[in-house]
């Protein structure tokens, strides 16, 4: 049976059950819901929520378990010969005899054998998903019976509902929660093998990039280097650049928005500021490619600068603009926060507006301001569209904002683009780029966090 | 002679020195009338108290006198208000020097997020009145000491303004307005988010105060308004009802609103 199918039916019964406990809770008052301990409602939630959670739980663990039983059940089904195979192959063998099951290309000859087994497999996982189907539907049911039993004036269907939910939300949560851990894990795991590869210290400290192994022992020229300090150098750099340009324009605006814009005014402005972050980054990057790039090198030559074409200053301003929104908007809403008594109390000392704002508003503002510099910051650090477009990627390692330079997500991205052994030292180094990446963005948003959180409680 | 310039002259006038004087005030928020045609003068070195329901207006009108009011958008303000016969909403006079001579106190205490030493010292600094470090030392312990804060703060300067009780924070925004030596202290309703005893010390101060300074309060405490003032004036409705004697508005009243209101039966 098709699992949407059954879902559908999964909770058509929940709802049931809701209508079926309602009703029950009603009867077993006797007419006077006041005698219950809950409303009505909740003893139908209550039901339904036994009715449907277990049943797609259920469900959900079968989804997991099944394919794997079927293929244990399909090799063990396999003739002697086929079971001797090196596992490679026996695995090469099973795909096949899945994909003739559910009718796709199969990459050798069918004989008799291979179809047998395709059919057995194909019974065996109809099978399966009927029964699947006939118990899950069941425990619907008994759920639902089970919990309209329970029914009665003094049982807490309120409280239980609520722990439910609490616990579903836990769930939730839970899950973006693993999300995370895996992604850092599997970052972890294969910068560890780059590690192996490559000592720490000289991707740590090593001050030349250049990530080119050889194909073959006899190649010349192809000793790679994996010294990162380059690209986080040329990161910094355009990060710098980029909230030279970001922090004072985003607090300028924030402060026109919050303290000197009419309400009307800020209601246009704020927006449309806004916009500036919806804009896709790939615009953003040829934008600073096509447009900002050859105006720095032709000004820069009108004055006798020697500018590449492909400059650290024409990426960094353009992300400059992409961030301004971070600053602006979350300066103005700290602002915003910061309590008018305070305000009057300056105003009614004889500070002018300007005066207000700076001795005043600023300061109780600041470490709201300082969260949204961090967090704009991150934005610019994690930035890659841009950079690949407008940046270059010669990993040089200079100050001079006029050279072309080359980020850590630049980097991740050339490393990782094309056809790539997955375990050559260059494609390992991908991670171990990302894996450094990751822990100093993670640790500037929870500073960001952090900053932020001690703001909110000066002031509720 | 004198009957009738008594006669002539509007109800909320005094006839000894008045250092505010209020002539067809009239306040509009939006299109709402919140204050209609006040006439009311502020006697020199006196407290003079305004009491009434609430949303009558008192707030109103305190706001009128150092031009808080500019601050909201939808609000305006007719009539002529003076301060020592200088007109306050003439074109060109500096509100900054007005709100600087004309001090004023929240309802909600408002200390600034810094420390005890750099609330006070923020007027001062502001209008640039101390000389120097020393001098600027001297204004803050002299302000605190008048607030009745020294003691219990002078051995935490440094420490956040915003770490004091209630009543301390009150005391402190009080120091605050002293510090830039005012001639006119307004206060809202300055004791209504304190207890008892911080309330008590805050009324001895206002009557010490009193020797310096002119003081108008808002209060919601008929209690109050006849401990700490010498005058008293009732609102009612965005109307002034009675101004008079604080004595004499309290055990006489002219008006039957202002009887009804000081005697509880509406309010
Ligand atoms: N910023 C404002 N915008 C619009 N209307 C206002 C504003 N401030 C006050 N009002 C209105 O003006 C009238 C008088 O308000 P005001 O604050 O002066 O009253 P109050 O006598 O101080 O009252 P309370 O004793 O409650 O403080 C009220 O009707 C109020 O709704
Ligand atoms: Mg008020």
């Amino acid at each position: 049976m098709n699992s949407l199918l059954l879902i559908a039916i999964l909770l058509v019964l929940s709802s049931v059950g809701y209508a079926f406990g309602q009703r029950r809770a009603r009867v077993v008052s006797g007419g006077h819901p006041s005698t219950l301990h809950s409303r009505p409602q909740y003893y139908g939630l209550y039901v339904a929520l036994w009715c449907g959670i277990p049943s797609l739980l259920l469900m959900a663990a079968w989804l997991i378990i099944e394919p794997h039983v079927a293929e244990w059940l399909l090799v063990s089904n396999l003739p002697a010969d086929a079971q001797q195979l090196s596992p490679d192959r026996l695995s090469l063998l099973v795909n096949d005899i899945e994909n003739l099951a559910s009718g796709n290309i199969v990459s050798r000859e069918v004989d008799p054998v291979l179809q047998a087994a395709a059919d057995g497999y194909k019974a065996v996982r109809q099978i399966g998903n009927a029964a699947m189907a006939a118990a899950a539907i069941s425990l619907a049911v008994l759920g639902l019976a089970f919990a309209r039993r329970r029914i009665a004036p003094s049982l807490r269907a309120r409280n239980l509902v609520e722990r439910t939910v609490s616990v579903l939300m836990i769930l939730a949560s839970t899950i973006a929660i693993l999300t995370t851990i895996g992604i850092v894990l599997s970052l972890a795991f294969e910068a560890w093998r780059f590690f192996a590869r490559v000592p720490i210290t000289e991707f740590l400290f090593g001050l030349s990039w250049s990530p080119q192994t050889a194909l073959r022992e006899d190649q010349v020229g192809s000793s790679g280097a994996f010294g990162a300090v380059p690209l986080f150098a040329g990161t910094l750099m355009i990060t710098f650049i980029a909230m030279c340009v970001a922090v004072p324009i985003g607090l300028f605006s924030a402060i026109y928005m919050s303290e000197y814009a009419s309400p009307k005014i800020r209601a246009t402005v704020k927006p449309m500021l806004e916009i500036l972050a919806g804009v896709p980054t790939v615009v953003y990057g040829f934008f600073a490619a096509l447009t900002v790039a050859p105006f720095i090198r032709n000004s820069g030559e009108a004055i006798g600068l020697d500018v590449s074409s492909e400059s650290a200053l024409a990426a960094g301003a353009v992300m400059g603009i992409m961030i301004i929104p971070f600053v602006s908007s979350l300066s103005d809403d700290v602002m915003n926060a910061v309590p008018r008594s305070l305000r009057d109390g300056a105003y009614a000392l004889g500070a002018t507006r300007s005066e207000t704002i700076k001795q005043v508003v600023f300061p109780a503002a600041l470490p709201g301001i300082v969260g949204s510099v961090l967090l704009a910051m991150s934005r610019a650090i994690g930035e890659t569209m841009i950079v690949v477009m407008a940046a270059g990627l010669a990993a040089n390692l200079t100050a001079n904002p006029l050279e072309a330079v080359t980020t850590v997500t630049v980097q991740i991205v050339t490393l990782l683009v094309g056809d790539q052994e997955f375990d050559s030292a260059k494609t390992l180094a991908a991670f171990a780029l990302g894996l450094l990446l990751f822990a100093v963005t993670l640790a500037l948003n929870v500073v960001a966090l952090h900053v932020v959180r001690r703001y909110r409680e000066k002031y509720d | 002679m004198e009957a009738v310039l008594e006669s002539e002259a509007p109800r909320g006038a005094l006839r000894n020195t008045a250092k505010m004087t209020a002539r067809g005030v009239s306040v509009y928020y939006g299109d709402t009338k919140a204050l209609k045609d006040v006439d009311l003068d502020i006697g020199e070195n006196q407290v003079t108290s305004l009491i009434g329901p609430s949303g009558c207006g008192k707030s109103t009108f305190l706001r009128c006198l150092n031009r808080m009011n500019d601050v909201i958008d939808i609000c305006r303000v007719e009539g002529d208000i003076t301060l020592d016969d200088i007109d306050i909403y003439r074109s060109g006079l500096d509100v900054v020097q007005l709100r600087a001579r004309v001090g004023m106190v929240f309802q909600k205490p408002n200390p600034f997020p810094k420390s005890i030493y750099d609330n006070i010292a923020y007027g001062p600094r502001l209008h640039g009145i101390a000389e120097s470090k020393a001098e600027l030392d001297d204004i803050v312990e002299l302000s605190l000491t008048k607030a009745g804060l020294w003691d219990e703060v002078k051995d935490r300067l440094l420490g956040p303004g915003t770490g004091l009780s209630g009543g301390q924070q009150q005391r402190l925004c009080i120091a605050r307005a002293i510090a830039v030596n005012p001639e006119v202290i307004l206060m809202d309703e300055p004791c209504s988010a304190l207890d008892p005893i911080a309330t008590a010390k805050i009324e001895e101060l206002i009557d010490e105060l009193r020797q310096n300074f002119t003081i108008v309060i808002v209060t919601h405490s008929m209690q109050q308004a006849a401990r700490v003032s010498q005058r008293t004036a009732f609102f009612h409705l965005g109307v002034l009802v009675e101004v008079g004697e604080t004595e004499q508005l309290f055990t006489n009243p002219r008006d039957e609103r202002t009887q009804g209101y000081i005697t509880g039966r509406f309010g």
